[in-house]
């Protein structure tokens, strides 16, 4: 038995608790065996789409005009906006992004009401580079087997101990190079990827390019290389709270007990001495391939990330032994339920719960839709002077002060007539009707000033500020008031 | 309190010999790392000590041997700010103050150069914002005694008005009453006549008995129609805005005891740049012509 037969954290039932409990648990190193099957190609494939995308997307191009990022996607810091292929975001457009937040969480519970911890097994940034780390450890230091033989030398100057060095140094310069090229493409995101490249290598990169660059190459390097599991285990939230959008009609990968047990690997010699086995061997294979190192056989738990590899484990072995393959499958706790009391029962994936969420999400997307495609690129935003409310003119007049703010979202100069509706012979400074002209992407700033004769200048009314964009001919307007004496 | 030292039977342990009630206290020392963390902290305390500010002497203090104070600090990073103000001060300074107005960028600072000298040297008598009071001038309308363009604002900040300055402007309105160039009748009635140039009282006999006397008395500074001259500094009489008050009291008052109030020439006090900077703030305003 080695290692990896210790269950962890769970206290066998028929031991006495130890006297004094304590809060800390060693980890117990977990060494997953390769497997293929499945969804070890479907892993496969998700993670090579989300890895595309990442290292990719930086490196996209597009043409804004002269004189204006040529990036697709780029969050620029510095001039405060957010480029994403024909959209530009400026700060007070945050409310997308909160919109963005809100339709990730409720498809993040939707999918995982349907069809358990998906996003934890197959799209989780932990999982996907854990999973890359987990290759090259494999490609350069051999399968489980061989791992925890050569975990047990000792490093010297032998051939043995020669051979676990240059095996373990590759692995962590690999390791190293993976996670700079993953810190590395993370500040692109931020900074016109060419250019930061050149930059970075020639040394004359801003100091945060390299500092951020360090900080996400060892944040890589250690929560894929080194944390692994206990990242899920004990850092994320999400396998907490994760028993509230899961129930008894949720698919998740789940061991079939009642066809599996009782488990027994003596076949022939239990078989005649009369036991009844069940179709489990007890052969290892789903504990050995699990990437988080415990026993699908035990139920659902925390630490299952739903990834089902230990699913294609199963069916290997369950092949060769000639037995149907699925003994680890995908299926709902109701359904195993009825199988064991005989009976067959029909999925239920829709039900209030999956609705709920369903309708949530389309209301989301369809506010999201609406709120992008009614964007303007013209806002006009108006501040009333606070001090003073009104100012007495000579000839009895009251006049009110302004600062108007046009902002001009477009890429190129924008000309705008604003016009003003307010109290009975009102008159204004520079004009009641402006001409105006913004530069390309750019807030233009006016002060106006707004008159109105004593009899109508009493107390609060409406002012009106309409703004005629002419460039692209979108109309907006902001309410702001026009005081006087009482 | 008895302090027998005895081994706690369940844990192991040491006890610390203390006993409440039956209720024993395990001797459990500290956490290495937080003993750890606690030394490197005194060690850090000591060094710091040697180093800074740190301990009190009676009236005085050890200044530490690196000499840091947190006002030199202080004083240290508002010189750096200055110097980086300066060449820009320097410059709304030397030009004309038209040449200033022109300039975006120096126009921006002057602005804010203005907003807060404004707030220092002004706000006492003008009000925040230039909102004026009874006897101190409103800055954020359109009256304006002596001429509300950028030149004649710049001029009145520099030299002042009845200052004492050579260049300051300098007027004063006859004690008409008090000195008996019109009798207190007569004040009563061109007091009527002034009060319709800005509607608090309607045409009548006495008011047209005023016309007369103001042709006469006032009409040589104040204009024909009450509309002021401020080559003098008479302030308009048709207007809604007014410096000692719009009460019928006021203008009798003011035509028998003129006052006149003063205005400190400020570049004695302030320079050039400093007082370009403030002419441009108020007349932006809201008044400037």
């Amino acid at each position: 038995m080695g290692v990896m037969e210790t269950k962890r954290r769970v206290p066998k039932a028929d031991q006495p608790p130890p006297q004094s409990s304590s809060l800390y648990a060693n980890r117990v190193r977990v060494y997953p065996r390769a497997v293929r099957g499945l969804d070890r190609r479907v892993k496969w494939a998700i993670l090579a789409v989300c890895l595309g995308v990442y290292y990719v997307t930086p490196w996209l191009r597009w043409d804004r005009g002269p004189g204006r990022p040529s990036q697709a996607v780029l969050l620029d810091i510095a001039t405060e906006r957010f480029f994403f292929f024909n959209l530009e975001f400026w700060p007070q457009d945050v409310f997308y992004l909160a919109g963005l937040l809100v339709l990730g969480a409720v498809t993040l519970f939707l999918v995982t009401s349907l069809f358990g911890r998906l996003w934890c097994g197959y799209t989780c940034p932990q999982t996907v580079w854990t999973d890359v780390f987990m290759a090259i450890e494999r490609w350069i230091e051999g399968d489980r087997n061989e791992r925890m033989r050569r975990d047990q030398r000792a490093f010297g100057l032998n051939r043995q101990g020669l051979d676990k060095a240059w095996r373990k140094l590759s692995k962590h310069a690999i390791w190293l190079a993976v996670s700079f090229w993953t810190g590395g493409a993370w500040i692109m995101y931020f900074a016109d990827a060419p250019t930061t490249v050149v930059q970075f290598w020639s040394g004359t990169a801003p100091a945060p390019i390299y500092i951020y660059t360090f900080l996400f190459t060892s944040t890589t390097y250690v929560l894929a290389g080194w944390a692994r599991e206990q990242v899920c285990t004990y850092m994320c939230p999400w396998p907490r709270f994760q028993s509230a959008m899961l129930d008894e009609q949720t698919i998740t990968v789940t061991y079939q007990a009642w066809r599996g047990e009782p488990r027994g690997h003596h076949l022939k010699l239990d078989a005649a001495a009369g036991a009844r086995l069940g179709d489990c061997v007890d052969c290892m294979a789903c504990v050995h391939a699990c990437p988080t190192g415990i026993d699908i056989r035990d139920g659902m738990q925390l630490e299952c990330i739903n990834c089902g590899l230990c699913a294609d484990a199963c069916n290997e072995v369950m092949g060769k032994l000639g037995r149907a393959k699925g003994l680890i499958t995908w299926d709902t706790l109701a359904r195993q339920n009825a199988r064991k009391a005989g009976r067959q029962e029909k999925l239920h994936l829709w039900r209030a719960r999956t609705f709920v969420y369903l309708g949530v999400l389309l209301v989301a997307i369809s506010a999201m839709g609406v709120a992008l495609a009614m964007r303007t690129h013209t806002a006009i935003a108006v501040a009333h002077d606070r001090m003073p409310l009104f100012v007495r003119l000579t000839n009895g007049d009251i006049r009110n002060g302004y600062m108007v703010d046009i902002s001009n979202k477009m890429g190129r100069p924008a000309d705008y007539v604003l016009t003003l509706d307010g109290p009975k012979g009102l008159t204004a400074r520079p004009a009641g009707v402006m001409h105006l002209h913004a530069a390309a992407d750019s807030i233009l700033e006016l002060r106006v000033w707004v008159s109105a004769p004593p009899e109508s200048a009493h107390g609060s009314q409406r002012l009106l500020f309409r703004l005629h964009n002419l460039t692209n001919g979108e109309k907006v307007r902001y309410e702001s008031v026009f005081l006087g004496p009482k | 309190m008895p302090t027998k030292i005895e081994k706690d039977e369940y844990t192991g342990k040491e006890t610390t010999g203390h006993e409440w009630d039956g209720i024993k206290e395990l001797d459990t020392p500290l956490p290495r790392w937080w003993l750890n963390v606690w030394f490197v902290c005194i060690a850090f305390a000591a060094v710091y000590a040697v180093l800074y500010p740190s301990i009190p002497l009676g009236t005085t203090y050890w200044k530490g041997i690196l000499g840091w104070s947190s006002s030199q600090a202080v004083a240290k990073s508002v010189a750096q700010m200055n110097a980086r103000h300066a060449a820009f001060m320097k410059r709304i300074g030397e030009l004309p103050i038209m040449q200033v107005a022109a300039d975006p960028k120096l126009k921006e600072v002057a602005l804010e150069a203005g907003r807060i000298a404004f707030a220092e040297n002004c706000q006492p008598c003008h009000g925040p914002a230039g909102v004026g009071r009874e006897g101190y001038p409103p800055l954020d309308t359109n009256f304006w005694l002596w001429g509300g363009t950028l030149p004649d604002i710049q001029r009145i900040i520099e030299y002042g008005i009845r200052s004492g300055d050579p260049k300051a402007h300098q007027s004063q309105m006859p004690a008409f009453g008090h000195d008996g160039i019109l009798k207190p009748a007569q004040v009563t009635t061109v007091a009527h006549y002034v009060a319709t140039l800005f509607g608090i009282e309607k045409p009548g006999p006495t008011t047209a008995a005023g016309y007369k006397l103001f042709q006469d008395n006032c009409a040589a500074c104040h204009g024909p129609k009450g509309q002021g001259n401020q080559s003098v500094g008479a302030p308009p009489l048709a207007s809604r805005v007014h410096l000692y008050g719009d009460t019928l009291a006021a203008i009798e008052y003011q035509i028998n005891t003129p006052r006149g109030g003063v205005m400190p020439a400020w570049h004695t006090r302030l320079d050039a740049g400093t007082i370009n900077s403030l002419a441009i703030y108020v007349h932006a305003l809201g008044g400037g012509e």
